[in-house]
């Protein structure tokens, strides 16, 4: 995240945009921008894990599935208000990311990344198992919907407000010690720099950030929560939204967020590509093809995420 | 001249019998040998359970020898090597719709999962294996992705029906039957997987293999094409995924593009426990693995088959706090 | 004496900086030439850039004909045979499979060639079986050069073999070193730190100081120049 000028520029220019942009558009698009704006949020925090901190994490859609079953939940027995859900889903998503991250301590590298795959399978069967809780394959549906323009304002509000609490968290000590940490982690003990607490930090501020996309996620598919939408296929989604991404740079992270929020949406009406298949075929070359012509991500991201602890 | 131990050895290479004998992991597996022996010789409901058990872990060792053997050359988790198993195995119903057996369509399937496992290393992820091994992972990614959708879409999702390699008889061993299936499914990959093997220990190309996997440098120094030994790697992972997939596919009654995506997770769990640079360690894992679930699920009512996964899960991550490169694996040395 | 290694204009970078610059060099055949010169000069690099292990500029020629750029494992397939930095044991494999890459490129039975092997080695049939990473040093350096024997190599590139050894074990290298030279006739480039030992094994030497050759001659007017035993011979 570059200061100066440039940087200000461009946030000006985005928050413009955006401020514009839903009396642009028709209400389909907005419901779409607003989905931009929940993944950003999603690649914001993985970024935020992955880029800054080095922890490679394939379980964010996991978190997301709290987050939007917290907010299904709270919804349909307490009904609850759904802004404040979502502050319910950040707190709980950074207590379970605080207490996931301890035992990530003791993996790097490639063991964290299946480790995390693997939670990233199980959550979602847990519904299925607790279904008089969670609501079974059935799902939870929430006690009030909302429409795409609170959505779009939700979204967004909300990733203002997440990019700022980023942005402070990374410019002051904390965002050195966790380059420290990605760089190299004997050298950042060596400078005294306390591990555990840093990389327990990253993966639990991380979680929270999933926990409020998640909780947009399920109030964007109409107020359901449903095991279904939260398969391992969400974590990936994440991780090549923050690989197509690169490191932290405002239009990165929209360019990532684009990416995966978008091109599974092609119309219905395309034949072929519009349908379901048409859309993984689609998106899965589309991955590939990024991948192999910029592997680097739109801002490097990928060259810093350089193997820690023997991958 | 004299010997001295050099620095080398503690990078944890062992060396002597009796060094092998004493080592924890190897009493561990010996003691649960002997304690599955024991079980099954007092309890015929064990037994059945035991074989089902080596069954389905043959499949998921299988799956894992392929991941070890694509990490180990190239150090990617290839997230695809499922989905390809799972493609293979649809080619295998193709071919069998077109007329030939059972057995043919196998061979002929193995064959073309070579070709395909070698073309996608080249084509895919060659280029960007070299930038960035990040950027292969996540084209693996997209890999399966892909090709779930373009099987899906050949083929439809409906549930498909594939000829039986085994029958559905038994074995009567003493009062307990023993399935043919199980027997085929452990026969079959573990046969595979003792060629793969003898071709790795005894003739020159898996030397150089295996060679171009420890030490790429120095392999191009004594005139081993590192590159296509690589690609070899793939296709072999290919061909070993294959075997997996056309043996996972009768114990789940029917053929659907789900068919390896639960088996991938616990062919991860079998690669990681057995350390993920050791061959021997993905089998043995993945045959502890098998087993351990289909006891448990089947003894513990608590544990239904739907918290399979999540129990799985949980467990490897315990495994994994306590040694954290898994059972077979060496503490990898860290220089600053 | 016909050349069998010629080197014209040849230069190496890493990223920005430059390693090797200007190199000319010549090796006749059967002769055992050393490269000398303190750590950093480009000694690494010059074999390096003769092997493909690094990119280079200029040309390099194997008995008349140009030496493409290339990756390594075609330069093996020449008959040019390098032991490098570390000297590239298998450490993981045993030490008859690391004698059996040796003898990768060669086509057909290598029974006779370890037979020569052993009469050089004859310590290594006990260790046939036994993981490289477990031999010591001087050792390792043994296996390395039976390594490089069993390719039948034109030429031997050595890269400080003398290196972590003590002293009684170099004088022992650079013997078999000799003695592969007499009688296989084998050609030996060696680049070594070591001026002394170099100097009393090869017949002839350059000198290379930050990626240039500053001096050439016999080992004799060498050891007696000035500078030379200064610097590189510490008296």
């Amino acid at each position: 995240m570059r200061r100066g000028l440039p940087a200000l520029v461009s946030l000006a220019v985005v928050t413009a945009v955006l401020i514009v942009l839903p009396f642009a558009i028709g209400d389909y698009q907005v419901g779409l921008a607003a989905q931009v704006g929940v993944f950003f949020i999603g690649v914001l925090g993985l970024n935020i894990l992955t880029g800054y901190s080095g922890q490679i994490s394939i379980g964010h859609g996991a978190f997301m599935a709290v987050g939007g079953y917290t907010t299904a939940i709270m919804s349909r027995d307490h009904h609850t208000n759904l802004v404040l859900t979502m502050l319910l889903a950040f707190a709980i998503c950074f207590v379970l990311g605080l207490l996931l991250g301890l035992p990530a301590l003791r993996l790097s590298g490639v063991y964290l990344a299946l480790a995390t795959f693997a939670f990233a399978v199980s959550v979602p069967l847990l519904p299925l198992q607790y279904s008089n809780f969670l609501g079974g394959s059935g799902g939870v549906q929430t006690s009030t919907t909302v429409d795409n323009t609170w959505l779009y304002t939700a979204a967004w509000a909300s990733s203002a407000i997440l990019f700022a609490l980023a942005w402070l968290l990374l410019r002051g000590r904390i965002g050195r010690a966790f380059r420290a940490v990605r760089d190299g982690e004997i050298a950042a003990v060596a400078s005294g720099i306390s591990l555990p607490l840093y990389k327990t930090f990253a993966f639990g501020i991380s979680a929270a950030y999933a926990g409020v996309a998640g909780s947009l996620f399920v109030l964007a598919t109409n107020g359901f929560a449903q095991p279904s939408e939260f398969d391992v296929t969400l974590s990936l989604q994440l991780l090549v939204g923050a690989a197509v991404a690169g490191l932290g740079s405002l239009w990165g992270t929209l360019a990532g967020a684009a990416f995966i929020a978008l091109l599974p949406q092609i119309s219905t009406s395309v034949p072929f590509i519009g349908s379901a298949h048409g859309r993984d075929v689609v998106f899965g070359a589309a991955v590939v093809l990024v991948m192999l012509l910029l592997p680097q991500g739109f801002a490097g991201l990928l060259a810093r995420l350089r193997p820690s602890g023997g991958a | 001249m004299a010997s001295v131990e050099s620095p080398r050895a503690q990078l944890g290479i062992r060396g002597g019998p009796l060094r092998a004998v004493l080592d924890p992991v190897a009493i561990l597996l010996v003691a649960a040998a002997v304690a599955l022996l024991v079980g099954s010789l007092r309890s015929p409901t064990f037994a059945e359970l035991t074989v089902q058990g080596l069954g389905s872990g043959a499949v998921y060792g299988g799956l894992a020898l392929a991941l070890v053997l694509v990490y180990r050359a190239t150090h990617v988790i290839n997230f695809a090597q499922g989905e390809l198993a799972m493609l293979t195995t649809y080619v295998a119903y193709q071919l069998m719709q077109w007329g030939l057996s059972y057995w043919e369509a196998f061979a002929a399937t193995l064959a073309i999962a070579l070709v395909l496992g070698s073309v996608l290393q080249v084509a895919l992820i060659r280029p960007v294996q070299h930038r960035s091994v990040i950027a292969a992972v996540i084209v693996t990614v997209g890999l399966f992705i892909l090709i779930d959708g373009v099987v899906n879409w050949v083929w439809g999702g409906d549930f498909k029906f594939m000829q039986e390699p085994f029958g559905t008889g038994s074995f009567d061993v003493g009062g307990v039957a023993i399935q043919h299936l199980y027997v085929g499914m452990l026969g079959v990959v573990l046969g595979c997987v003792l060629l793969v093997w003898a071709l790795f220990r005894f003739t020159k190309l898996g030397l150089a293999m295996r060679a171009a996997a420890l030490r790429p440098a120095a392999a191009a120094l004594v005139g081993v094409r590192v590159e296509w030994m690589l690609t070899l790697g793939w296709g072999l992972a290919a061909l070993l995924g294959a075997v997996a997939g056309l043996m996972a596919e009768p114990s789940q009654l029917f053929l659907s593009p789900s068919l390896m995506q639960q088996i991938l997770v616990y062919a991860f769990a079998a690669a990681v426990l057995g350390g993920l640079e050791s061959p021997a360690g993905a089998v043995v894992g993945g045959l502890l693995i098998g087993v351990f679930l289909t006891l448990i699920v089947g003894y513990v009512p608590a544990i239904s088959s739907e918290l399979q996964l999540p129990f799985a899960f949980a467990l490897l991550l315990a495994i994994l706090l306590v040694k954290p490169s898994g059972l077979f694996g060496k503490r990898q040395v860290q220089r600053v | 004496m016909s050349a069998l290694l010629e080197l014209e204009d040849v230069g190496a970078r890493y990223g920005p900086v430059t390693a090797l610059r200007g190199v000319n060099l010549q090796v006749d055949e059967g002769e055992i030439v050393a490269v000398l010169g303190a750590n950093g000069a480009g000694k690494t690099t010059l074999l390096r850039s003769i092997s493909g292990s690094v990119r280079r500029s200029g040309v390099v020629r194997l008995a008349g004909r140009a030496v493409g750029r290339g990756s390594p494992d075609g330069v093996a397939r020449l008959g040019i045979a390098h032991v490098p930095e570390g000297r590239g044991t298998f450490v993981e494999l045993t030490v008859a499979e690391n004698l059996r890459l040796g003898a990768y490129t060669r086509r057909g039975a290598i029974k006779d060639d370890l037979a020569r092997v052993h009469s050089y080695f004859p310590w290594l049939d006990d260790r046939s079986r036994q993981q490289a990473g477990t031999l010591s040093g001087g050792e390792q350096q043994m296996l390395a050069l039976a390594r490089a024997l069993m390719q039948r190599p034109r030429l031997l590139l050595l890269d400080e073999p003398s290196l972590g050894l003590a002293p009684l074990l170099v004088a022992e290298v650079f013997r078999i070193v000799k003695e592969l030279n007499e009688r296989e006739g084998t050609t030996v480039l060696v680049a070594e730190q070591n001026a002394n030992a170099a100097l009393q094994t090869a017949g002839r030497a350059y000198v290379l100081e930050v990626g240039e050759v500053v001096l050439s001659g016999s080992s004799e007017e060498l050891g007696a120049d000035d500078s030379v035993r200064r610097t590189y011979l510490g008296y």
